[in-house]
């Protein structure tokens, strides 16, 4: 089996792995007094000492979620309803139109339920935002913006974003910026400190880690009220009992995948141009979606005119090779991927896609499986186009 | 595998023949809310998650097809313009004919795919003959004769051998959790099982007159004559009764004058039934055989004859309630399974007194 789809979730490393092993033998609720609570509690801090070193944060600004989701919606919902709460007139969302939906999402339901302004920043060709839009928003709307939500990196197309460039001028303005970097970390280099963003989500199963553990980071002095209301174990901005175990794996892979993400980086990355050359090669009329070069070192991500992206998923699954549509689901129908969309790709284009992802178990045997399978899969799959034509 | 127990066991048989077996649900509404809510269904968001469970259990891949625009234009649509047209359809068969024989089979065949299995209680010969099932009680021959021979060339049906009850039986047995699930009646596309009401949603009121077949008597209004069915005698709602004092029943739907036609029971038989679009597998003609004129209907012993694209069946016995619209499926009995010898649309019937007319 050929595993293309590390940008869905990567195998865990084997010392993330041991780690969680290890915590979960272990009984200890860290919130409880006794010893056994007195340890869980050690290794939860601990292992937050470790992502905040690792990330550029403060451990305060360590805040553990159940994942990329959880995060998102904390900070879009979180930092809208605190900042509406300071001044009415401050009910305007500000996100980029390549959102993964955790955050799309989460800012539709503020504007269906909670009375906000919407206004998506749009993209280039390549699905790159470009920050003058952002100056423009910001001129236009100022004090009005409640939170401002851009992507490090795009979960479909690899495309990077100007983090730092759109961050420093939400600062200027005072207004909180958060960063969905579930994508980038340990794919470029990631710093929450030197970003200048307010609020970062990270999520665990990206990185190595177990899924079903992450983290919010957020900045000591960005006010956020909570989702989820209890024991307050999480500077009251989030409640529940951690999960010991998931959090120490979650901290080993964090601390591990930014350690060799240079070395990763250059590794992957020449894979990933093998994968291309040899795509390319083999169907000359694949269109690679996606910024030529600012782009995450394991993502390719192609058009393949005249195929619906469904089809060649099912045919390629059927060889053993995993891929993904990228796109999103209701009742399983996929529909046209929202970031192609928003690149001025037209839907057909849109439907034509297909993402290959590669991580730290990949090797050029996989790009060959992939190879031996893909160009009669193209063909079937055009063949199979005919059948949309109603008659 | 649209959620069901059949279409789950009937995978389960062909994996378990051997064959390279992919499970493919179909979406078939545009909004998966608007269609029937509810384990009967067919198209509903949780008959896909009991279709992906199935095949996981099985041990198969599993994919979700859209045919939502096709379903909408060669069912859906044609189900409403039909009814306007007076004629009666069968939005199952039709489904059959061109979405799960047609837009499917079509797709599967491009993608490398040899067949299309489904969960219809049918039987496939040696020959290639289409047969009903061994549970006359649940044969869907009748919704599946419209398919041609090079459609049933390309299909399995692998619980034609099976009664319904057998089949429950293996799917309890296999682990299936559908084994019980309650079987689907209603238009799949209409929620709350009320054709009436959706037709009036698609067609809106189409007031006229309601009149007796032998005098030409008006007798009542009527809000939409899509509202009423050959043979229907409830709910008429006629001020004057009959000079007899017998019930009356709908006889006849004319689309261009927008009546409906009413009058005693006896008027309701019929004894020639012509059809078009007739599907033919080859028996010489004019054949002594049987044929049935609705789903789930008696069959009537007949006469057939083909002749071009027209079928005319001669009824041994008068048969009551024909619709135009519907289908005519002929067979011929067999103990092994009636053999399907073919299938048309009805167009014209006429009384037994008029048949040599």
């Amino acid at each position: 089996m050929a595993y293309l789809d590390h940008a869905a979730t990567t195998p865990m490393l084997d010392e993330a792995l041991a780690a969680y092993v290890a915590a979960a033998r272990e009984v200890g609720n860290p919130s409880s007094l006794h010893a056994a609570g007195r340890h869980a509690r050690r290794l939860v801090e601990e292992s937050r000492e470790r992502i905040a070193a690792a990330l550029g944060a403060r451990p305060s600004e360590v805040i553990f979620t159940s994942g990329g989701t959880e995060s998102d919606n904390l900070a879009l919902k979180g930092i809208f309803w605190a900042r509406r709460a300071g001044s009415l007139n401050r009910s305007r969302v500000v996100a980029s139109a390549v959102e993964h939906h955790a955050v799309m999402d989460s800012a539709d339901w503020l504007g269906a339920h909670e009375g906000a302004q919407l206004s998506w920043l749009p993209v280039d060709g390549t699905g790159r935002v470009d920050p003058a839009a952002l100056a423009e928003l910001i001129e236009a709307y100022g004090e009005e913006i409640a939170v401002i939500s851009v992507q490090w990196a795009n979960n479909e197309v690899g495309t990077v974003q100007p983090v730092a460039e759109l961050a420093r001028l939400a600062a200027q303005a005072g207004i909180p910026f958060h960063t969905d970097a579930v994508q980038a970390l340990g794919q470029v280099p990631v710093d929450f400190a030197t970003s200048g963003a307010a609020a970062m989500t990270v999520t665990g199963h990206k990185v190595g880690g177990p899924a079903g553990v992450g983290a919010l980071l957020l900045g000591r002095d960005v006010n956020c009220t909570p989702l989820l209301h209890g024991g307050g174990q999480e500077r009251d901005v989030r409640s529940g009992t951690l999960d010991t175990a998931g959090v120490a794996a979650f901290a080993t892979a964090v601390e591990a995948t930014v350690k060799s993400q240079a070395a990763y980086a250059l590794r992957v990355g020449a894979l990933r141009d093998e994968l291309v050359d040899r795509v390319r090669a083999a169907v000359p009329d694949a269109i690679l979606n996606g910024a030529p070069d600012d782009r995450l070192p394991g993502n390719a991500h192609f058009s393949f005119p005249g195929c619906e992206g469904d089809a060649l998923l099912l045919l390629l699954d059927a060889s053993g090779v995993c891929c993904s549509t990228g796109s999103a689901c209701s009742a399983g129908v996929a529909q046209p991927s929202h970031v192609l969309l928003a690149m001025g790709a037209d839907e057909d284009r849109a439907r034509s896609s297909l993402r290959f992802t590669l991580g730290h178990t990949s090797t050029s045997a996989d790009i060959d499986e992939l190879l031996a399978a893909l160009p009669g899969a193209v063909e079937r799959a055009r063949r199979a186009t005919a059948w949309k034509t109603p008659r | 595998m649209s959620g069901g127990v059949d279409s789950a066991v009937a995978a389960a048989r062909a994996h378990d023949a051997g064959h390279d077996v992919t499970g493919v649900h179909l979406a078939l509404a545009r909004n998966p809310q608007t269609y029937r809510t509810g384990a009967r269904g067919c198209c509903t968001l949780e008959d896909s998650r009991d279709a992906r469970r199935a095949a996981d259990v099985i041990g198969i891949p599993f994919y979700v097809w859209d045919m939502a625009d096709q379903f909408h234009a060669n069912v859906v649509d044609d189900f409403v313009a039909e009814y306007a047209a007076g004629r009666t359809p069968n939005p199952c068969l039709r489904c059959n004919e061109k979405i799960k024989f047609e837009a499917v089979l079509d797709r599967a065949v491009a993608l490398g795919f040899d067949a299309v299995v489904t969960g219809h209680h049918a039987r496939l010969d040696g020959e290639g003959r289409l047969r009903r099932s061994v549970d006359e009680g649940k044969d869907q021959s009748y919704v599946l004769a419209v398919l041609t021979q090079g459609q049933l060339d390309r299909a399995v049906f692998p619980l034609g051998d099976s009664t319904k009850a057998q089949v429950r039986e293996e799917a309890a047995a296999r682990g299936l959790a559908v084994a019980d699930k309650p079987d689907s009646h209603d238009i799949c596309f209409i929620a709350d099982g009320d054709t009436k009401g959706f037709l009036q949603r698609q067609l809106g009121d189409a007031p006229g007159d309601i009149v007796d077949g032998r005098t030409g008597e008006r007798l009542g209004s009527h809000n939409g004559a899509y509202g009423y069915t050959i043979g229907q005698r409830k709910g008429l709602d006629l001020r004057v009764p009959a000079a007899d004092g017998r019930p009356r029943y709908v006889l006849s739907i004319t689309p261009v004058t927008n009546t409906v036609t009413v009058g005693p029971r006896e008027d309701l038989e019929v004894g020639v039934v012509t059809a078009s679009k007739v599907i033919w597998h080859g028996t010489s003609t004019p054949v002594e055989c049987e044929v049935q004129l609705r789903a789930h209907g008696e069959v009537y012993p007949a006469t057939v004859t083909v002749e071009d694209d027209t079928l005319t069946a001669r009824l041994a016995s008068p048969a009551r309630g024909v619709a135009a619209g519907q289908a005519i499926v002929a067979y011929q009995r067999s103990d092994e399974g009636d053999v399907v010898l073919g299938s048309a649309t009805i167009t014209a019937s006429a009384p037994l007194l008029t048949a040599h007319a």
